[in-house]
This record gives C-alpha cells, structure tokens and sequence, in this order.
C-alpha cells in the first residue's frame, strides 16, 4: 500500500473568488502581510502497490480535476 | 408524437419542470434514469438543473460517469439534439459535449432572479424559434454559473457564432454578466448546432401563470420542429 497525495489548484488565469473572499477576511481578522490566497483540494487516496504513476495521472487529469479550469499534482508520501 | 427524454440523477431537482416544458409544446416527455444506460428511443434530450451527486467533487463531475450519459455522449456524436440546463449544462461541458466549464460565480453569492437574455443564434435546433436578436426574460437560479474557457476556445466560439445566448442588464439594455461569466456568455452550442447548453433556466419561463413569461418554452417548439421534420422525412423515404 502507498498514500498518493493528489493536489488540485485554480489555473494562475482563471479568478478564484473563494481565495479572494479568504484574502479580504485576513486583514479583518487583524493578520496583515498576506497578499494573496489561492484556494484548492488536496486528495489523499491509499492505493495498492500494483497501481503505477501513469494510472494516478489518468485518475487525475480524467476525474480529481478539470483540465479546464485547473492545474494537478500527483505525489507520493511516506504513509 | 414525438419523445424528448428528461434525465434524473440523484439530486436532481428541474426534471418535473423540464417534462412540463415538454408536455406544453405537445411532446411526450419520457423520464430516462440515471443508472439505465438506455435512451428509451427518444428523439431528443434534456439534461435538467439540480445539484447532482451533491456537486460533490465538481458540479457535473460524478454525473458525467452515470451509465445514462456514455449513451447520451453516443446519441449527441450521431446528432441527437441535446440541451443541458444549469446543473445540465455544467453536465455537459463536463462530459466533453460542450466547451469550457462554469465555475463560482464571481461575487460568491447565489444568484436567483429573473434574468433578461438575448437570443444570439437561432441556427440551432434548440433556438430556431426566435427572431434573431430576441430578447426573452427567464429565470436564472445557480451559484455556479461563471463560464470560463481559455482565450483560444472563446474566439473560437465567438467567431463561429456559437454563443446562442447572452446576459442582459436589462432588457434593451447592453449585456453584462450577473455571475462573472466570459463575455457575458449565457449559453452556448456545440459546433453542429445540436448540443445547447445555458445556466438560466427555460423550462420555469413556459406558461405565464407559473413564470415571468412563456419565452423559454421557444427551446422546446424549436427541437420539436427538428425532430418532427426528420421523423416525417424518415417514414417518408422508408415508405410509412
């Protein structure tokens, strides 16, 4: 068994309102410095050792994400 | 008669309306469930509005896999008409049937209203019943309505006319997008003029009684006039 860590972020070019919405709150909150917020998923998925790199990627770019609108990432951890 | 089949999914919400719609512009509506990858033999299909799955993972994302719509996809590459309202529509740009995706709407709130629109192409079998340039009033209700494409796609769909339907401020008014939508795109067709997919919703707009107008129920006489024209040409050329 591995842990896979799949990360799935907002294109740079497509407006994430939710990350904005974050951003505006912090100096509310009294946190000042924070730029920017960029808002994603993380999936972490426990898979059999029999299930290679390029069947993750498939579950990755046809499933967890919309090529579309969003960018992925595939890692593995140590469990 | 002809058949126009309404999809349930778990979670779907706009399927009775959508029938209603059907049934108003004299067509019998053939309810199609989600797991049955079975078309029942209809002419044509409505993909409703709702909250499949939940939205879990993405809107659309989970119903795109449903058995129902591998036979939709197959229906709409042989040139089955298909429309996708709201829920249905994020549907089909997930299933591959439409271009682009619709995302939060970009002031995060909600947007339920009665929505002014201008008919933009009425080359489709889905718009075929509108004066070029009609304006029609319709409702819209969703929070994930924000239609994005990357710039390559949006050209593309505005140099081929496939931008069938656009956001008003108001009627007579310039266009301008109550969700942050891409060039105040409501809705869309595929390249054949056959898969028509639009946030607002249609099939609350038929009858006076029960919407802000009967603008919407256009969608339906039109389709019916494509599919009624080829069904009596078929029987036709085989001799019926």
């Amino acid at each position: 068994m591995a842990r896979v860590v799949v990360d799935v972020m907002p294109k740079p070019e497509i407006l994430d309102p939710q990350g904005q919405a974050v951003a505006k709150a912090l100096p509310r909150l009294g946190f000042e410095g924070v730029t920017s917020v960029r808002q994603g998923k993380r999936f972490e998925l426990e898979v059999d050792d029999a299930v290679d790199d390029a069947t993750l990627a498939k579950i990755a770019e046809t499933f967890l994400a919309n090529p579309v609108i969003e960018d992925w990432v595939v890692r593995r951890v140590e469990p | 008669m002809s058949r126009i089949g309404v999809i349930i999914f778990p979670g779907t919400l706009d399927d009775v309306d959508a029938a209603r719609a059907v049934r108003h512009a004299g067509a019998e509506a053939v309810a199609l469930w989600h797991a049955d990858a079975d078309l029942r033999g209809v002419d044509a299909v409505v993909v409703p509005g709702g909250f499949s799955y939940g939205d879990y993972l993405r809107a659309g994302a989970i119903a795109r896999f449903a058995p129902v719509m591998g036979e939709v996809v197959a229906a709409a590459k042989r040139g089955m008409p298909v429309l996708g309202i709201c829920n249905g529509f994020q549907v089909l740009c997930e299933a591959g049937l439409l271009p682009g995706a619709l995302t939060r709407n970009a002031s995060l709130h909600f947007v339920c209203r009665d929505q002014w629109l201008r008919v933009e192409n009425t080359a489709t079998v889905w718009s075929t019943r509108f004066e070029p340039g009609a304006e029609i009033l319709v409702p819209l209700k969703s929070g994930e309505g924000c239609y994005v494409a990357d710039q390559h796609t949006l050209d593309e769909l505005e140099g081929e006319g496939r931008v069938v339907f656009r956001y008003l401020l108001d009627s007579g008014g310039g266009t301008g997008s109550p969700n942050g939508s891409r060039n105040d795109i409501a809705g869309i067709t595929d390249a054949r003029g056959r898969v028509v997919g639009l946030m607002p919703h249609p099939e609350h707009a038929i009858d006076p009684l029960t919407g802000p107008t009967d603008d919407g129920l256009g969608l339906f006489l039109s389709v019916l006039d494509a599919v009624g024209a080829a069904g009596a040409l078929a029987e036709a050329v085989s001799g019926r």
